[in-house]
């Protein structure tokens, strides 16, 4: 759910609104509104959310209303509208994948992690959640780690205990 | 060994490169197609291909290229449909990953054949790395001239975007990829005016599948009738195949069409049968939007002749004992798999994917998904069997875009042919919590039907 009351200030460096042009200048005159969706997600890549804040200097940016921004950011699965850990995880849950394990994966990182699908990790590293097909089906089960969308294939119980220490381990 | 058009060099070193691909006879096409050929004799080439949309729904492509409108002074545009989210499809990202400059030459020489000066490859949100990787290649491909200004001296000009979506599978209809590329929610436009007509910023737009775009290279390079003579019938050409669920070797291959479907899933040039030495359950063939099928029906058509890999022979028998090619997911279940579990995940899929613009689909489905939860957790009663047919009955046909459609038919198939499993599951609550149906008799051949005299 959209909190449009909740502010959590923020600034956009330059070198954001530098990929902020050259993502317009894809665009024919007047159709800059299809910069939209890339824009929200190098906020995301930016800020690992994206606030409302932020969505309301989009907005500006592009010269359209604050409202049109809310709607494609609650459309679409992608766009975290609250704080996620530093690595969100996120397993796919549909048809295939399941034939091959992922429900098992998906409670073994509820049991690693301790905490609950949504939540984050007391450290604010990880947070974990289930999500529909990510186009991987072979290599199932499968997850991807945002912002980089890095995928990791073929999960077992093992191969996730020890992507977990890695990513630990990288601070 | 069958024939490989997409895939021929996909195991060279480099060939994600510029440099290799070229080696490998890369960019022949955009020669031959900027310097030999008129837009038109291009689109006449497409045509002799009988070549058909690759995404799912199988029209073919000459056709819908023929189609779009040229208004003076208007743009037209070309859109790579790359929003792959079909469950069990995953042949899109496997090219995009591995020979992206397949697609970027189908792409130049597609937009030049349809006069677009734009074009935008829509790639599904969550492959930022192949989204990485295209743009890389774009650069690599601009930068040695293949896109930019006055493109081998021709005078054509052509640049090419890729744009990332933001997850929903929505947006591999046309017409909501079109709403997103504009910045806006995914929801399906109303047709009448197809996008030939009235497409991206209202201007004429064709949108294609990244296969359908990449297939356009060989029968530009080899000619149309050339492309024609592989396959069977109506279905030529290869088609890439995505193998998912419990086989010895899942992954994309590359098919002729015509291959038998039992050769496909058996063979060891293909998946190798099916893994832990377990027997063959059932089978989606096309996505998991198509009809489900019990083994016996995936490898034989009812009258007992085998079933091929073609869009004619998947659907033969229509809904009731066949399915249909789709995008090519072809998902295989072992006989521990569960349909009930199996359709209830669907249900949720498709639930979450609705966009919400119809009543039947963001209802009904909302209501198959808790209809079916009910059921796999030991809580159903005979009459939601019942229930969930009149559901999926009313959904079906009565939705703006095929989404509806797509998630009617999984459970509709589900009910048609494992009736008994789900029964079943109501029947014996606490069992099915612990147990599996199993593969029951439908590992049985069907027995042909006696012709009967009409009375």
């Amino acid at each position: 759910m959209l909190k449009v009351e909740e502010q959590t200030p923020v600034e956009f460096s330059s070198e954001l609104l530098a990929k902020f042009d050259e993502i317009k200048s894809r665009y024919p005159e007047g159709k800059h509104k299809s910069a939209l969706l890339p824009l929200l997600h190098l906020v995301q890549a930016e800020f690992l959310w994206v606030p409302t804040s932020a969505m309301d200097k989009v907005a500006a940016y592009l010269n359209i209303q604050p409202i049109e921004v809310y709607e494609v950011a609650t459309f679409y699965t992608m766009y975290f509208l609250k704080p996620q850990g530093k690595y969100a995880l996120e397993v796919c849950r549909t048809g295939p994948c399941c034939l091959v394990g992922a429900e098992k994966i998906l409670s073994h990182l509820e049991n690693k992690l301790g905490v609950k699908e949504g939540e984050i990790t007391a450290d604010g590293l990880f947070s974990f959640r289930g999500v529909e097909c990510l186009a991987a089906c072979g290599f199932g089960p499968v997850l991807q780690i945002s912002p980089e969308y890095t995928f990791y294939e073929n999960l077992t119980t093992d191969s996730v205990d020890k992507l977990i220490e890695d990513l630990k381990n990288k601070i | 060994m069958s024939r490989k058009l997409l895939l021929e060099h996909i195991n060279v070193p480099g060939i994600n490169t510029l440099e290799v691909y070229r080696q490998k006879g890369g960019y022949r096409a955009v020669e031959k197609a900027l310097k030999t050929l008129t837009p038109e004799e291009i689109v006449e080439e497409v045509k002799k291909s009988g070549l058909r949309g690759r995404g799912g729904a199988g029209f073919p492509t000459g056709m819908k290229w023929s189609f779009l409108a040229k208004p003076e002074g208007v743009a037209r545009y070309l859109v790579c449909n790359a929003d792959e989210s079909e469950p069990g499809t995953f042949k899109d990202r496997y090219l995009m990953t591995h020979i992206p400059h397949a697609l970027i030459e189908g792409m130049i020489v597609s937009s030049f054949a349809l006069g677009a000066k734009v074009s935008y490859i829509y790639v599904r949100g969550e492959m930022m790395p192949q989204i990485r990787i295209l743009e890389k290649a774009i650069a690599e491909a601009k930068a040695a001239g293949w896109l930019g200004k006055n493109i081998l001296g021709t005078g054509y000009d052509l640049e090419l975007y890729v744009q990332p979506g933001g997850g929903a599978y929505i947006c591999g209809e046309e017409t909501a990829l079109l709403e997103s590329l504009e910045g806006k929610r995914g929801n399906p436009r109303i047709k009448p005016p197809f996008p030939a007509i009235a497409g991206l910023y209202g201007c004429p737009t064709v949108v294609n599948n990244v296969e359908s775009i990449a297939a356009v290279v060989p029968i530009i390079n080899d000619g149309g009738d050339e492309y024609a003579k592989i396959g069977i019938g109506r279905s030529t050409g290869t088609k890439l195949i995505s193998a998912s669920g419990n086989l010895v070797k899942p992954g994309v291959y590359e098919i002729e069409l015509g291959l038998p479907v039992e050769e496909f899933i058996y063979s060891d040039e293909y998946c190798g049968g099916i893994a832990n030495g377990k027997r063959l359950k059932a089978t989606v063939a096309g996505g998991s939007s198509v009809p489900i099928l019990p083994a016996n029906l995936t490898l034989k058509y009812a009258n007992g002749e085998p079933r091929l890999m073609s869009y004619e022979s998947l659907s033969e028998g229509g809904f009731a004992t066949g399915t249909m090619m789709g995008s090519g997911g072809f998902i295989a279940f072992d006989e521990d798999q569960c349909i009930v579990r199996n359709t209830w995940n669907f249900s949720r899929f498709y639930h979450h994917e609705s966009c919400g613009q119809c009543s039947p689909c963001r209802e009904g489905t909302g209501w198959m998904e808790k209809v079916l939860h009910k059921i796999e957790h030991g809580h159903g009663s005979m009459e939601d069997v019942d229930l969930l047919w009149d559901i999926q009955r009313k959904i079906e046909g009565n939705t703006i875009c095929p989404l509806g459609d797509a998630a009617a038919w999984p459970v509709a198939s589900a009910i048609r042919h494992f009736r008994d499993e789900f029964e079943w599951h109501i029947k014996e609550p606490a069992k099915s919590q612990t147990q599996n149906y199993g593969i029951a008799n439908y590992a049985v051949p069907i027995e042909k039907e006696p012709v009967t005299e009409e009375k």
